[in-house]
């Protein structure tokens, strides 16, 4: 059976196919994870129609304007690498990018396909929530903003409504972004676990991934880390990891908490 | 739909979501692209689309329409090896072969890139075409010397 794709090259004709709401509606845009899914055959046969927003232009690009970043829902991770806006802003997005798969991954995978996928080891995602990004979607009914920690609901369920697409990330800056990556080798590894920190003068903000149902702002370990309280411990009461194929709930704990220490101490110096 | 594939403008008639390498397999008879692991961690699969290295078991026929696509065998232009693969050949850079195509492929781009021929540089460019008789050392190798005979041309936006 033949799943029907539309590809429109505009945001309205996108909108259009979006209102109809055809029954298991799924989203293409540079198919690192939807065609993973498809060549495996996993839920094929939920998958009723297929919106390609590849040639989507409206989608594209990176500006910064009032001390925001913005960065379209198809940028990739190799647009992330080499744009000069995002490596003078927000470097830590940049240097995150380089760690996501190798060159053919980084040259097809998008920001917007990580945070709609929302995987909970999605890369960019603890960064998007420690610097308390907005999400902004769109529909024919009008566009919202979503903060990043609204949007992740439940394990890969997102605030996304079925008639909405992601256009772009909007990053307030200021602050210093810092981010570590624990993953089986450095190129091409699913991470077992990835901790974001934003320190804005004595504000603390801190995210994980691989920690829990899904990306994760750990409040626990902010209020922890601001007021000089013991930060492992408040750590424990934000995340729930779990065993699986790439490491050990004791392992991601631990790992967790020693890759935070290390990043507020790196912050602090 | 039509496409350009190693320079040849070709047309198909494929189901939308027919992946790339089966377009370029089945449809145009172009299996130097071999499928290893389908899902886009191995790189056996690794074709250029527009210039930049993709996999192409994760790229869907429909995203391709009027793109230029670079496979195996347009890297020799007319028949002739590039110094690339000569040396890959000189070199044992292949063993059972299955990465090759793909490995050839990746390190073609990066030797247009405009990065140095470091050890580092050259295993990022390649951390995606995994090779299963991990004969990484002598694949090293011949990009290396390949890049001595092919320098790199500066190139600032492949800078990475």
């Amino acid at each position: 059976m033949t799943i029907p794709v539309a590809s429109p090259k505009t945001l309205r004709d996108a909108y259009a196919v979006l209102s109809e709401r055809p029954p298991g509606l799924r989203v293409l845009a540079g198919g690192t994870d939807l065609m993973v899914a498809i060549n495996a055959r996993v839920g094929l046969d939920q998958i009723g129609h297929v919106l390609d927003v590849w040639r989507v232009d409206e989608l594209r690009g990176v500006s910064v304007t009032d001390g925001v970043l913005s960065l379209g829902a198809l940028t990739t991770y190799t647009e992330m690498m080499r744009s000069k806006a995002v490596r003078e802003h927000l470097p830590a997005l940049a240097l995150v990018s380089h760690e996501v798969g190798a060159w053919a991954i980084q040259n097809r995978g998008t920001l917007g396909g990580n945070v709609c996928n929302a995987s909970p080891a999605g890369d960019t995602l603890p960064l998007l929530l420690a610097s308390e990004a907005r999400f902004v979607l769109g529909g024919s009914r009008g566009e919202r903003r979503v903060p990043a920690d609204q949007f992740f609901l439940s394990y890969r369920k997102t605030a996304l409504a079925a008639d909405e697409l992601l256009l772009r990330v909007e990053v307030p800056l200021g602050g210093r972004l810092v981010y570590r990556k624990v993953g089986t080798r450095r190129a091409q590894s699913v991470s077992r676990t990835l901790v974001a920190v934003r320190k804005n003068g004595a504000a603390v903000r801190i995210a994980a991934g691989c920690v829990a149902p899904i990306p994760l702002r750990c409040r626990n370990a902010e209020a922890a880390a601001e007021q000089g309280s013991d930060v492992r411990a408040a750590l424990a009461k934000d995340i729930a990891p779990i065993d699986d194929v790439r490491a050990t709930a004791v392992y991601r704990s631990r790992v967790t908490g020693n890759v935070l220490l290390r990043l507020l101490e790196g912050l602090a110096a | 739909m039509k496409l350009t594939v190693n320079g040849v403008s070709r047309e198909v008639e494929v189901a939308p979501l027919k992946r790339l390498l089966d377009l370029l397999r089945e449809d145009l008879e172009l299996t130097g692209t071999k499928e290893g692991c389908g899902e886009g961690e191995c790189g056996a699969c690794s074709v250029l689309i527009d210039g930049e290295l993709v996999n192409s078991c994760l790229v869907a026929a429909c995203q391709v329409e009027g793109a230029q696509v670079l496979t195996i065998e347009g890297v020799a232009a007319n028949g002739q090896l590039t110094a690339l693969q000569r040396i890959f050949v000189e070199r044992g850079g292949s063993q059972c072969g299955i990465c090759t195509p793909g490995m050839i492929v990746a390190a073609h781009r990066f030797l247009r890139s405009g990065q140095q021929a470091t050890n580092e540089k050259v295993r990022e460019a390649i951390a995606g075409n995994l090779c299963r008789c991990t004969g990484y050392a002598k694949i090293v190798e011949a990009i290396q010397l390949a890049a001595l005979e092919e320098p790199a041309s500066p190139d600032p936006e492949s800078q990475r």
